[in-house]
């Protein structure tokens, strides 16, 4: 590894590792440094508890009748002192002195040799009209959870703008559970980026069977208190429903603002090179927040990836990396499960910009196939999802 | 068979539910087999952490 004697003479290197952020991002780079370092302070920054939880539960534990606190896995001072690490909650992180090594909060100024940037990321807020817009709700936490389990009343109507991954798993909850589930997306069918036609077709159906309203090809206008109950809401169709609940769940936007002021390249993320480091030296990022490398990525274009998987593959090599072991993520086949109890899908999706197409092979079982036949990604719909250890092994590995 | 002697467990990365009584014959782990018996090389199947790793809950 290059020193440089100049840097170094700034650098405290007693200092802790700091680590801002405690989602799944920050608490998995944590252990996983610990495995290896068992002495080396790690400090923790946290605007809220520092709870551990598991975030894809979040989406279909309605149908598990859990509340938000029984998400909660391990309090945040329970896995702090299990993990051996200083935990600061209700903090909020104001700016990164870079030349100082220091970050400033509204606790006051912690130093670091290295830098963690686990900011995640916020959901993404379409604009509407009207004047009920703010009792629009998105699920991006364990405490949006919560506010969104208090608005839940038995027998609610409930409106989920966006027919992706969330909200098709949360539509799949909620109907199932009963309550009457309208889903709007601009689209032509659900998960319509992600899947072949005819899958997202069998999804739409499936969903449609335990009751799911959809509003395709559409966009919602305006939400209006109702004069009796609930909202009013006019879709750009013209059409309009009276719900009482509405989720959106559109997208996810990296968390790049401190990254950004403190002078780090940003893109649609914070944009890291294969070994995780920002554009600053002793900086380093991963998880929702973070636009991996092309190189990690199989050469394909550099993007974010909000998925659990390539959290866990990251925390990995960044935990060696902060342990003075310069390590390049890379990335393996990640395959991502749609949640969908009444048609589980998994996905493993080809790079994007891939040419090639999608076939299925026997009946639930698609291949991303291009020109020289090489499996480039594959589909598992319904019984055929527990097939995804074998399919993986077909895969042409990201080279 | 005697279901009541298995268990069930949730990894706390992703809540990936491991049953005993039904195993996870895709990655060779035959219906029954304990969490213990369950080879150190495995990796739960969602989000990737090794058994090692896997903190369990019972449910």
């Amino acid at each position: 590894m290059k020193t440089n004697a100049h840097e170094n003479k700034h650098l405290n290197l007693e200092s802790p590792i700091l680590i801002i952020g405690t989602g799944l991002a920050g608490w998995s780079t944590a252990r996983e440094f610990r495995k290896l370092n068992s002495t080396k302070q790690i400090v923790m920054l946290t605007a809220e508890r520092g709870d551990f939880y598991a975030k894809p539960a979040i989406s279909n534990a309605f149908a598990q009748k859990k509340e938000a606190h029984q998400l909660i896995t391990i309090p945040g001072q329970k896995i702090a002192s299990t993990v051996g690490v200083k935990l600061v909650q209700n903090t909020v992180v104001k700016r990164i002195n870079t030349t100082t090594q220091q970050v400033e909060t509204s606790e006051g100024r912690f130093e670091y040799s290295k830098l963690v940037l686990a900011t995640g990321a916020r959901a993404i807020k379409l604009q509407m009209n009207g004047d009920a817009v703010d009792e629009v709700i998105s699920v991006n936490s364990l405490d949006d959870y919560a506010t969104f389990r208090e608005k839940l009343f038995n027998g609610a109507r409930v409106l989920i703008v966006g027919a992706g991954l969330i909200g098709c798993e949360f539509a799949n909850d909620l109907a199932g559970e009963g309550f009457e589930v309208h889903v709007v997306d601009p689209n032509s069918g659900p998960l319509i980026s992600l899947l072949p036609q005819a899958v997202s077709r069998q999804l739409e159906t499936a969903l449609w069977s335990i009751g799911v309203k959809w509003h395709m090809c559409t966009f919602v206008q305006s939400v209006n208190y109702d004069s009796k109950k609930g909202m009013n809401v006019t879709f750009a169709n013209g059409e309009s429903r009276c719900v009482d609940v509405i989720l959106s769940a559109v997208g996810l936007r990296a968390n790049t603002k401190i990254a950004q002021e403190g002078g780090a390249l940003c893109d649609r993320g914070i944009v890291v090179d294969a070994t995780l480091q920002t554009s600053i030296t002793n900086i380093y990022a991963l998880g929702d927040n973070t636009q991996y490398a092309s190189e990690t990525l199989g050469g394909s274009a550099s993007r974010t990836m909000p998925y659990v998987m390539p959290i866990m593959n990251a925390a990995k090599a960044l935990a060696q990396t902060l342990n003075g072991t310069l390590t390049k993520v890379v990335f393996p086949v990640m395959p991502v499960a749609i949640k969908t109890s009444i048609l589980p899908i998994v996905i493993a999706p080809p790079s994007p910009g891939t040419q090639g197409s999608w076939s299925e092979v026997q009946e639930g079982i698609w291949n991303y196939v291009d020109s020289e036949h090489k499996i480039l990604g594959f589909l598992l719909v319904g019984s055929k999802v527990s097939q995804r250890s074998e399919q993986m092994k077909r895969m042409v590995p990201m080279t | 068979m005697n279901n009541t002697a298995f268990k069930t467990y949730i990894c706390i990365v992703c809540s990936f539910v491991y049953d005993e009584a039904v195993g996870r014959p895709e990655d060779n782990i035959p219906p029954g087999t304990k969490w213990a018996d369950i080879p150190q090389s495995w990796t739960c199947p969602d989000c990737g952490v090794a058994k090692a790793d896997f903190e369990v809950v019972e449910i």
